[in-house]
């Protein structure tokens, strides 16, 4: 799939932000008036500013609001109600809290809910698509909600639970690529099955439909090279979760170790996301005779 | 919100304002169009499903007519050259200054030396009009692109039965059981043979593809044979070797409809040696084998012998059937002796013969319909052998393709497959022996039109065109030694015999529709220095070029004087039966183009632009006693000239009521009748006429009240040529005119009376250890030589072109996907991207015709794929054979009917590691467009959305 | 939970056959002809006369080689165009309700009004079938002409899908795949229709023929019916030909 920027940064920052909305609403952190309010806004700001970049994906952005209506079916949908409704939620928990002080728990066991869920949906819109096995299973929403929880818990100020958190996404992220790795050959798809012609012989694409490339080449047929997504998912690894799992566990906590770590995930993180989507094949690259 | 919702929908919106019928042109097909109008504007075009041709299909290109006819790259008004020729700068100018230039160099060569004007129309469809008035204009120089295209299986088919594939001829899709099709690169007839194979498909009735590469037609091949290029003769006669040896040829069908049984002279010390015995009224005689005397061969009740040797008044003769089985029976044409040359096991050429001789003559069709042959004897019923044959340039581009061709058409004949229910069958005006062809005129008198049509069918060494010194008189050299029998002309050599000045020097080159400077000629890079080349005094060599075209192409750039066409949707035109008609197995039909939109720009049909110089040259034919103008353009003509008296351009609704078929008088009206129609017009032949056309009494009753002939013409299958045999006694000494002593011994070889194979030219020629490839290129279903680029919607589809390489090669020379060739011909080298393809003869590799494009023609930019890795095979290609060190040049070409041999290119593959600009080699500096870049972007039909 | 209907009154759809596809993209042409000024947005070319001209195409005709050991490969024109699944995960993916499913006939669309142009729909689609307009931003793809099948505007003869009317070797069939009497349910039947990957498990409507088997694949048998010579002792074909002549 192709790696497009706004996706990257959407579904980066907006996790990032709603990690955050978790830890707030779950009560973490002893602070009020001002630093509350600095805490909140950059919650706001991160999944506000990732909603806006999800916005430069669609070809019509102005029609946004019409993609609330289909939240029985669609994990799209349901990932943008449930981010106005956490916001809402998050929101009214946030102006108690800054504004009288007011941490009200229930309502910030709700936000904090809301904005799991949130995640859930952003991972589900991935997790669903059968036609990307990579993505097409439940590691997909663990991934994602781990990475946001630790991401949250970091930015939140909680070092210790930040750095067990990262280090159990060392684990799972590594399952995830060796699982990731098989999940295309599992489906049992390949050229003979997208062709139909598979019990004839072995299948290989003798010519493009069209000699240039089209839409569908560009957004899903995107192909890295091995050795160069080996090296970037060395690197998402150390810098995604295992140099920030060992600052904030090895080291005295400190603002500055806690701003490295968070600069040091944040590079990793979107090289991650990047590989995500980069890395993911979708069968219709069957067609061209890509994987 | 519901669980399921759906929006009220539209489902019957009005498609258009209104449509117009009309005949396509996106390529030689000819296919019937309806064209929505929206807004005056071009909508949607499909297929006429009421038109003989496509019957409502239409193919990707005709689909695409929206982007040709609204192309950038349409040329706007006439244009002066004012930069050097090759670089493309023009300025626009009027149309009386235009006329003016060209008939200030055109009236005083007509004066003095009328040959001085060249005129060449490419892919033209009025070839009737346009040989008229080169006639009219009195050069020898006229012919359209033939020479270069496919004249062998044309010329093949004439000399052989009257007739050959595509216009001349059709399978009988509806019946045939079991068909061949040889070489055909997916263009030509191309609607007709895909409609027909899916009605193959459809009955499950088997089709055999042969040729080295396996895409297209030969993809749905239910048995391919990837047969090695120019040994097709060799494999048909192979096959014709079984078939004899088994006793599975029609001998009542070559005694009745064929030379057969004619007695052929044997005493080699003759001077009629190899020809036919006569009877005093000239008629050939066969040996009666019940009364054991000589008869004339259409005698009453004759019995005709097929075998023995005969004195007939002191003359050895024998049957000419004989000398076909004892040449075919030869240990020479067993599948064993051939095999490996053609890339065929022996086991597979026999399995294929046996299946031939089963399905015809075991599965033969019978129909009820009596019908009456031409010698009065009535049949009760008309007996089909249904197998059937097709083929088109992949036999023909050889320099042994005439004599391909013919063994081709032979094998059908055995079969007695030709005009029977099952078979092959012709379509009107064809059949029509050579007999009924005219002859090549030659006679050029200063001020004076030419005798007769330039382009004909020679019976002799005395219908060469050869001045009193034995030299050509045609600048292309058609109708000599060379090339004898050329009726098609040698388009490819007029620009290198010109410049050459061999054998004489040109004043006006004049072309029309043909890409002559980039994909349509030979060596593209010495023509194009040919075409700029300049002597001693700095003027050209070649000293004007007047070129029409309706697009900016890369022939535009080096013309110094442009005569506009209009688009085809724009402009007149009528397929006629006096040139390429449209007509069907079983009706004669004809068909027009109108203007169904008005050119927008100051361009205007290249017909009446030729109609225009003509009065201003005062060409007879053009006008009217007092200089004036007897047609005021192209559609006056089309309704009002006769060619003979009741015969003109258009076959339908003639004469003052419009009900006249083939035959009547102009009918002032008949364009209007024939947009009311359709745009077309369709006639069947009656049942009991349609097969066994040649001998068929009703059939040639039904083509004399149509016009299609002055009186019955039947004729029976020259299987044996015996005017090839009269060129051949020429080159053994025989007879007054004689061919020069370098020519004897290729004269001899190539006019056999009977077919024979041998290896193509530049094969014998080149070192075969150092070239051991074969190079072909094929055009693509989709785009139509290099019209389609400029269409915004094709180019997506063949928007540059890999050289494709057999896995044999592929291995050896260690090639990976993204990699780049080398390839040298003995001529030239290329450098281009290659792409592995296993559906491929071993010792082939191929790429797609025409693609490739000079930057800056076709009104696209310089970055274009076509002009980075889009490349010819063109420059590995000379006009010319290599150097047999003996000082002449020797044409690259069939020493028959000199028809290019293009797929005669023999070459060797080297990799070389992708350049890094991805730029193919060679490369020429940038045209100029004189109409400007295409826009970046195209959002057709927006406005009705 | 979900938006496509429970059951549709008919199945319209095309079935292709790989058998009879030359692979000369008539259909991939007049399709873009006709939808580009019809139903919804137009299917724009960007950089229609440059370096990397990228347009929307609702069809598209790939080709394959399939090769067994030791054989010829063979070459197999594929066109491809929405298959209008049963189980459309498309339509389920969307947001807005946008991309949906008739219950009448079953031809998937998009409502192109509602249409944010998010790409999910093409993302869920294994085929391929769906094509983002670059210019206009929203998802395109085959509507089965539905402006053309029912077009009371047009001759009865001609409401079939434009790629099927133009289709010069009668390779494209259209008809109700959920009737079994109807001509393109027993083509399936006769012919062995297939569903194109099956294993995603979106039920395509569309099928394909495949490609009968090829004389050259299988190995000329021992027994292969050759001609027989004609017996040397008989006279060979001279005295083939006697017989011949006497009994005319």
């Amino acid at each position: 799939m192709h790696p497009a920027p706004s996706v990257i940064i959407f579904t980066t920052m907006s996790g990032l932000g709603l990690g955050l909305m978790v830890f707030l609403g779950l009560g973490f952190l002893d602070v009020s008036g001002f630093v509350a309010f600095v805490f909140v806004a950059i919650a706001f700001a991160l999944l506000g500013g990732g909603l806006l970049s999800s916005l430069f994906h669609l070809g019509h952005p102005e029609r946004f609001i019409k993609a609330l209506r289909q939240w029985r079916s669609s994990w799209l949908s349901r990932e943008g109600v449930l981010s106005f409704v956490t916001m809402g939620l998050f929101g009214l928990y946030a102006l108690l809290w800054i504004f009288w002080d007011m941490r009200i728990g229930w309502l910030g066991l709700l936000a904090a809910a809301s904005a799991l869920l949130t995640v859930f949906a952003t991972s589900m819109i991935y997790a669903q698509m059968k036609s990307i096995p990579r993505w097409n299973s439940f590691l997909t929403p663990a991934m994602f909600l781990l990475y946001a929880l630790a991401g949250g818990a970091l930015l939140a100020a909680q070092s210790y639970v930040a750095g067990l958190l990262f280090l159990l996404l060392v684990p799972l992220q590594v399952i995830v690529w060796v699982v990731g790795d098989r999940a295309f050959g599992a489906t049992g798809s390949d050229m003979g099955t997208a062709t139909g012609l598979g019990n004839l012989g072995k299948v290989r694409l003798l010519e493009k439909p069209h000699s240039g490339t089209n839409y569908l080449m560009k957004e899903m047929v995107y192909v890295i090279g091995r050795k160069h997504a080996a090296k970037l998912r060395l690197f998402a690894l150390v810098f995604g979760s295992l140099l920030p799992a060992s600052l904030l566990l090895f080291f005295p906590h400190s603002m500055s170790i806690a701003f490295a770590a968070i600069a040091i995930h944040l590079v990793g993180l979107f090289a991650q996301r990047w590989l995500f989507f980069a890395e993911a094949e979708h069968v219709v690259g069957l067609y061209y005779g890509q994987r | 919100m519901t669980i399921h919702q759906q929006p009220a929908l539209d489902t019957s919106p009005e498609v258009s304002d209104e449509i117009r019928r009309t005949t396509c042109y996106m390529c030689a097909c000819r296919c019937g169009i309806n064209v929505h109008m929206k807004d005056g504007k071009v909508k949607y075009i499909e297929g006429n499903k009421d038109h003989p041709v496509n019957q409502g299909v239409l193919c990707a290109k005709g689909s695409a007519g929206i982007m040709q006819h609204y192309a950038p790259s349409r040329l706007r008004a006439p244009m002066k050259r004012v930069g050097e020729r090759g670089e493309g700068k023009f300025e626009e100018i009027s149309w009386d200054e235009a006329l003016e230039i060209a008939t200030g160099w055109l009236k005083p060569i007509r004066e003095e030396a009328p040959e001085k004007l060249a005129f060449f129309t490419g892919r033209d469809q009025s070839q009737s009009f346009t040989g008229w008035w080169a006639q009219a204009y009195g050069t020898p120089n006229y012919a359209a692109h033939g020479g270069f295209c496919s004249v062998n299986m044309a010329a093949g088919g004439i000399y052989t039965m009257g007739g050959a594939f595509w216009e001349f001829g059709a399978p009988d899709w509806g019946n045939t059981k079991l068909f061949m099709i040889f070489g055909v690169a997916e263009d030509h007839d191309s609607n007709p043979i895909k409609i027909g194979l899916g009605k193959l498909k459809k009955r499950g009735a088997k089709v055999i593809g042969v040729n080295p590469i396996r895409s297209g037609y030969n993809a749905i091949a239910d048995e391919w044979v990837g047969i090695t290029p120019g040994t097709d003769g060799l494999f048909i006669l192979a096959m014709i070797h079984e078939l004899l040896k088994s006793g599975n040829v029609d001998i009542d069908y070559l005694i009745r409809y064929t030379n057969m049984p004619f007695l052929v002279n044997q005493d080699e010390s003759s001077d009629e040696f190899g020809l036919f015995l006569r009877d005093a009224d000239g008629k050939e005689l066969v040996w009666d084998r019940v009364k054991n005397a000589p008869v004339a061969w259409d005698a009453k009740g004759v019995k005709p012998a097929m075998k023995g040797e005969y004195e007939v008044n002191g003359v050895k003769s024998t049957p000419a059937f004989m000398l076909l089985a004892n040449r075919y029976l030869g240990e020479e044409y067993t599948p064993d002796a051939v095999a490996e040359r053609c890339g065929i096991p022996a086991d597979r050429i026999r399995k294929i013969a046996a299946e031939l001789a089963r399905v015809a003559f075991e599965e033969e069709i019978v129909l009820d319909r009596p019908w009456t042959d031409f010698r009065g004897e009535k049949h009760d019923k008309m007996i089909g052998r249904p197998v059937s044959f097709h083929s088109m340039r992949g036999i023909s581009a050889h320099s042994n393709g005439f004599q391909t061709a013919r063994a081709l058409h032979i094998l059908q004949i055995l079969l007695g497959s030709v005009e029977v229910p099952g078979g092959f069958r012709f379509k009107p005006p064809y059949p029509k022996p050579v007999s009924a062809h005219p002859k090549p005129h030659f006679k050029v008198t200063p001020g004076k039109p030419l005798d007769g049509p330039h382009l004909g069918y020679p019976q002799g060494p005395e219908d060469l065109g050869l001045d009193e010194n034995g030299k050509a008189i045609r600048i292309d050299k058609a109708f000599t030694w060379e090339n004898p029998m050329s009726p098609h002309g040698l388009m490819h050599m007029v620009i290198s015999n010109a410049h050459a000045g061999d054998p004489y020097k040109i004043d006006t080159l004049f072309m029309f529709m043909a890409n002559m400077s980039w994909n349509s000629t030979m060596n593209t890079s010495q023509v194009m220095d040919m075409l700029r080349d300049k002597d001693e005094n700095g003027e050209y060599v070649i000293p004007h070029i007047i070129y029409s075209d309706s697009y900016s192409s890369e022939m535009v750039a080096f013309a110094d004087l442009i005569l506009p066409d209009t688009t085809y949707l724009e402009r007149h035109d009528c397929i006629s039966l006096l040139d390429r008609p449209i007509c069907e197995a079983d009706a004669v039909a004809d068909s027009i183009r109108w203007p169904v939109v008005e050119p927008d720009r100051d361009v205007q049909g290249f017909q009446t632009t030729l109609l225009q110089l003509g009065v201003k040259l005062g060409l007879p034919g053009m006008v009217n006693e007092d200089g004036s103008a007897k047609y005021k353009d192209y559609a006056d003509y089309i309704q009002m000239h006769e060619r003979r008296p009741g015969v003109g351009p258009l076959a339908g609704f003639r004469g003052k009521d419009g009900k006249g078929k083939g035959r009547g008088e102009p009918n002032p009206n008949q364009i209007q009748a024939y947009i009311d129609n359709g745009g077309f017009w369709i006639d069947h032949i009656p049942e009991d006429s349609a097969y066994y056309k040649p001998w068929n009494a009703g059939y040639q009753e039904w083509a004399v009240e149509r016009g299609i002939f002055d009186s019955p013409q039947p004729y029976v299958f020259t299987v044996y040529q015996e005017i090839m045999q009269k060129f051949r006694l020429a080159a053994e000494g025989k007879g007054d005119i004689q061919p020069p002593e370098h020519l004897r011994e290729q004269v001899r070889m190539a006019m056999d009376p009977l077919p024979i194979w041998y290896e193509p030219f530049e094969q014998s020629l080149v070192d075969n250890d150092e070239f051991p490839i074969h190079a072909l290129t094929q055009r693509p279903m989709a785009m139509y030589h290099s019209w389609g680029t400029q269409n915004a919607w094709l180019r997506q589809i063949h928007g540059h072109n890999p050289l494709y390489v057999p896995t044999e090669v592929w291995e050896k020379h260690g090639f990976k996907d993204g990699d780049w060739a080398r390839v040298t011909s003995h001529h030239g080298e290329i450098t281009v991207p290659v792409a592995l393809m296993e559906a491929l003869n071993s010792k082939t590799i191929w790429t797609w015709n025409a693609i490739g494009k000079r930057k800056g023609a076709w009104a696209l930019q310089n970055n274009a794929p076509e002009t980075t890795k889009g490349f010819l095979l063109n420059h590995l290609i000379h006009e010319l054979l290599p150097s047999k060190g003996d000082g002449m040049r020797w044409n690259n070409s069939d020493p028959v009917t000199g028809q290019a041999a293009w797929f005669d290119l023999r070459v060797k593959i080297e990799r070389v590691d992708p350049p890094p600009n991805l730029q193919s080699e060679p490369t020429f500096a940038p045209q100029e467009s004189p109409v400007g870049q295409g826009p970046a972007n195209v959002e057709y039909g927006k406005e009705w959305t | 939970m979900t938006t496509l209907p429970q059951s549709t009154d008919k199945k319209l759809g095309l079935v292709i056959d790989l058998d009879t596809c030359v692979g000369c993209h008539a259909c991939v042409i007049s399709c873009k002809e006709w939808n580009t000024s019809n139903y919804g947005a137009p299917l724009s070319d960007v950089d229609a006369y440059g370096g990397n001209p990228v347009g929307t195409f609702l069809n598209r005709v790939h080709s394959f080689e399939v090769k067994q050991e030791n054989k010829p490969a063979q070459v197999t024109h594929f066109p491809k165009s929405c298959l209008h699944c049963e189980d459309a995960p498309c339509v389920t993916v969307c947001p807005t309700g946008a991309s949906y499913k008739r219950t009448e006939d079953g031809i998937v669309l998009v409502n192109e009004s509602d249409c944010i142009g998010c790409g999910l729909c093409a993302w869920s689609c294994p085929y391929g079938a769906r094509e983002m307009d670059a210019l206009e931003g929203v998802m395109k793809k085959c509507t089965l002409c539905v402006d053309r099948i029912y077009n009371e505007n047009i001759p009865e003869r001609d409401r079939v899908p434009s790629c099927v009317r133009t289709c010069p070797a009668g390779a494209r069939h259209f008809g109700d795949l959920g009737d079994p009497d109807s001509d393109v349910s027993k083509l399936v039947a006769e012919r062995g229709g297939m569903d194109l990957m099956p294993e995603q498990g979106t039920k395509p409507v569309n099928k394909y023929l495949p490609p009968r088997p090829k004389a050259d694949v299988e190995e000329i048998d021992v027994l292969a019916p050759f001609l027989q010579r004609q017996d040397e002792e008989a006279g060979g074909f001279l005295g083939w030909l006697d017989r011949t002549l006497e009994k005319l």
